[in-house]
């Protein structure tokens, strides 16, 4: 039960797919242009994802292990397919408003990623909740770009007025160049805090399978980038311990010599 | 031909893929550090899309419809842009040895490319033919490619300029690719066939 609260925590905030791993940007600019849409796509992935992470987790002795990347890519776009009729048949609104977007779940490296990286390795029952955790995340992430965008673009949040009568609403905002600046602003403010994420690590994004070459990720390393961040850190305390002692070496070696002056001086 | 021209226009730049259609967003962002990498990107986004659209397109005229079978279509779709970029760079390999050694490297990243599946999906959607199918593909190919080759030229540029530092890195980036895609709704303004 203990692990299972794990990979819940981990998902939703310690590697939060849109803020810190940066994975499915596609979904997370494309669909936000209002807070209900972004928690429409937000728990639609993450029932796409929790249920491909179950009976992946469930096959993960029987799939051969050449074979897997497709063999994943199968289970993934049948859940898919199943979510799509479902949304069709409750939910057209939703489906109508998110369109082509639902099908290229299939294409959204988060899940693939968690499959590669977690449920191939696990029991279904850590595997479930590493789903739920990330699916959550990731609706996290939608749903704060998304109630920004929806503010500043037609000031309203979940299609309700917040904002006073007299505000005009920047309705760039809700158009594709607004998505670009909303995420723009989040990571730059990120950087600024300093925050951890795959676009702010010292020695460039070029280590991280995901930040730096997403075209080249398979998902498959999306959770070194963790242990990546941690080495990092590691090697700087490191360093910046190394320095301090080099310091204090050198200060006692000055003084050390001053003493020997100082005694060569009285001997004169 | 009208008609398949105005289609054209459409795909690559009044609907640009990347900057209103937010597809491929992965390798625009990723590979566009410099010119040269772009383009053979672009060339190879090029390439995929335009045969992915034929395959997917008579596939689906040809199997799927014919066997009531239309739900299956993102299943198969992903499973044939997969296998079929796996043939291409054996074809490629063997029968140009020169253009595989250009758009080599840039072949297995697009399996992950989202475009190429969105497109198959439009296509379908929209009801295009296999002709129409190609030539929209093509279009997006295009628009993809010209976009990724500006931004690599942005970026170029901007590895000079003095930018502040919670803003080096994913965020300026970001912004002018937001920048790009307000030039881009420009195109909206365009008075196509009217």
């Amino acid at each position: 039960m203990k692990q299972c609260l794990k990979q819940f925590v981990n998902g939703l905030i310690k590697e939060n797919p849109t803020f810190v791993l940066m994975l499915g940007m596609c979904p997370t600019l494309a669909t936000t242009t209002s807070a209900t849409n972004a928690v429409g796509m937000g728990l639609t992935t993450t029932v796409v994802l929790v249920l491909s992470n179950i009976l992946i987790s469930m096959l993960r002795k029987v799939i051969p292990d050449k074979v897997r990347i497709p063999a994943f890519i199968v289970v993934i776009a049948s859940f898919v397919t199943i979510v799509e009729f479902l949304l069709k048949a409750y939910l057209p609104g939703l489906n109508e408003s998110l369109g082509i977007y639902i099908p290229l779940i299939v294409v959204n490296c988060i899940i693939l990623g968690r499959a590669e990286a977690f449920a191939s390795k696990n029991p279904v029952l850590p595997s479930a909740f590493d789903g739920i955790g990330m699916g959550l995340g990731f609706t996290l992430g939608l749903t704060c770009i998304g109630v920004f965008r929806e503010l500043l673009g037609a000031g309203e949040v979940f299609g309700i007025r917040v904002m006073p009568a007299s505000y005009e609403p920047l309705a760039i905002f809700v158009m594709a160049p607004g998505a670009f600046f909303v995420l723009a602003m989040l990571t730059a403010l990120q950087n600024k805090l300093k925050l951890k994420s795959a676009t702010n690590v010292p020695g460039g994004m070029e280590k991280l399978a995901c930040g730096g070459n997403c075209a080249a990720c398979n998902g498959k390393e999306c959770t070194a980038n963790h242990a990546l961040l941690d080495q990092i850190k590691e090697k700087k305390a490191a360093e910046e311990a190394a320095k301090k002692e080099a310091l204090i070496k050198a200060a006692a070696e000055k003084k050390a010599a001053a003493e020997a002056a100082a005694a060569g001086k009285e001997e004169a | 031909m009208k008609e398949l021209l105005l289609i054209a226009i459409g795909a690559a730049l009044i609907n640009n893929v990347v900057l209103s259609q937010f597809l491929g967003l992965c390798p625009f962002l990723g590979v566009s550090k410099k010119i040269k990498t772009a383009a053979g990107m672009g060339a190879a986004v090029i390439f995929v899309i335009t045969i992915a659209s034929a395959v997917t397109s008579l596939l689906y005229d040809g199997i799927l419809l014919r066997f009531d079978l239309e739900y299956m279509k993102t299943i198969l779709f992903i499973l044939v842009i997969a296998a079929l970029v796996q043939l291409v760079e054996m074809a490629l390999k063997k029968m140009s040895p020169a253009l595989y050694s250009a758009l080599g490297v840039y072949l297995p990243l697009i399996t992950t490319n989202c475009a190429v599946l969105g497109i198959a999906l439009t296509n379908v959607q929209n009801g295009y033919g296999l002709l129409t199918g190609v030539v929209n593909g093509f279009a997006t190919a295009v628009g993809f490619a010209i976009s990724i080759v500006i931004l690599a030229g942005i970026r170029e540029r901007m590895e000079h300029s003095n930018i502040p530092k919670a803003f080096q890195g994913m965020p300026i980036v970001l912004i002018a690719a937001g920048l790009m895609a307000i030039a881009f709704s420009g195109f909206a303004g365009l008075q196509i066939g009217g």
